[in-house]
């Protein structure tokens, strides 16, 4: 762990709390900013850039009339898992060009749920591609719609084009059970992926 | 107590400008702040520190995350942390990062993901 200027490690100001980060990543319009609001602690916050103005009317509103624009901006939550650990959750911006503004947005972060709207596939590509290319490891969850489609998830996992070891869970990203069911399943993941690298050495 | 004279309703990239003396960047101890890093305060605010500066001493008393700060402060990511630089240095706050799930050379952290699994299991 990095403790820059802790000079005293005992200092009882730093109470030794610790946090870890869960990205959400995703189109534009895949419920990202929903399931953070579902499943966090604090009412979520948001976290501007400067840029925007940049890109209004660039993104495509196919199946998503009600959302009228978006910003570069980042979407967080809070979940307290216990009295000395807080899970951060970031809600990345739709435009995914724009992911540099934050310090190293995946970098440090234990893995990512890539939200995937069924009757929009093509839309969370860019995601699922960052992900791969930044090595940052992730489940897909498939937000299910009221007008989604039902699609057998070998048939998702073909047209995403995503390893067989990637879990991909359906959920609903309105619903705290649900959502926090994600985050388990990522979770799981990770402990399998731990597992694997461990026998491996 | 005679501060600076700050701008009346300094606004925008010229508040920006005023809050950080013109540096576009963090450089040093800060460079690396993530949005989840934690900061906590090392002693209370002083009197006659920059009212920002004050403000997240003030704030930061309790742990508190990066995006947490920028949003209650209305600051940008990279205001924020060339801010965050200058009181890292002063040595009046601490900032922890986050647990990765693979410390560097360590391997794959399977206890912290157990913590977090129990964590999200009690939800």
């Amino acid at each position: 762990m990095d403790l820059k200027g802790f000079d005293h490690p005992g200092d009882p100001g730093a109470g030794g709390t610790r946090s870890v980060k869960v990205m959400i990543a995703g189109g534009f319009g895949t419920g990202k900013t929903t399931m953070v609001r579902s499943v966090s602690d604090i009412k979520p916050l948001t976290t501007e850039e400067t840029l925007t103005q940049a890109t209004v009317g660039v993104d495509n509103l196919i199946g998503v009339a009600d959302k009228a624009e978006t910003t570069v901006s980042l979407d967080f939550g809070k979940i307290s898992l216990n009295e000395s650990l807080m899970l951060y959750l970031f809600g990345t911006p739709g435009q995914e060009r724009f992911w540099f503004l934050w310090n190293g947005l995946f970098k440090g972060a234990l893995g990512a749920i890539v939200l995937v709207d069924t009757r929009r596939l093509a839309s969370s590509f860019r995601a699922i591609e960052e992900m791969e290319r930044q090595n940052v490891p992730f489940v897909i969850a498939l937000n299910v719609f009221p007008d989604s489609a039902q699609h057998p998830v070998e048939e998702i996992r073909d047209a995403l084009d995503i390893s067989p070891h990637t879990p991909i869970v359906a959920c609903d990203a309105r619903d705290r059970a649900s959502s926090r069911d994600v985050l388990v399943a990522l979770i799981q993941h990770l402990q399998e992926r731990s597992a694997v690298a461990l026998e491996s050495r | 107590m005679s501060a600076p004279r700050r701008p009346t309703d300094p606004s925008g990239l010229e508040r920006y400008y005023v809050l950080t003396g013109g540096r576009s960047g963090p450089g040093g101890a800060a460079s690396s702040l993530d949005v989840a890093t934690l900061v906590v305060s090392r002693a209370a605010p002083v009197p006659g520190m920059q009212h920002e500066h004050e403000e997240i001493v003030r704030r930061c008393r309790d742990p508190l995350s990066v995006a947490e700060l920028t949003a209650h402060l209305g600051l940008p990511f990279n205001i924020l942390a060339v801010l965050l630089a200058d009181l890292l240095d002063a040595g009046r706050i601490e900032a922890r990062d986050p647990i990765p799930a693979h410390h560097a050379g360590r391997g794959p952290d399977l206890a912290l993901l157990q913590e977090v699994l129990s964590g999200l299991e009690r939800l």
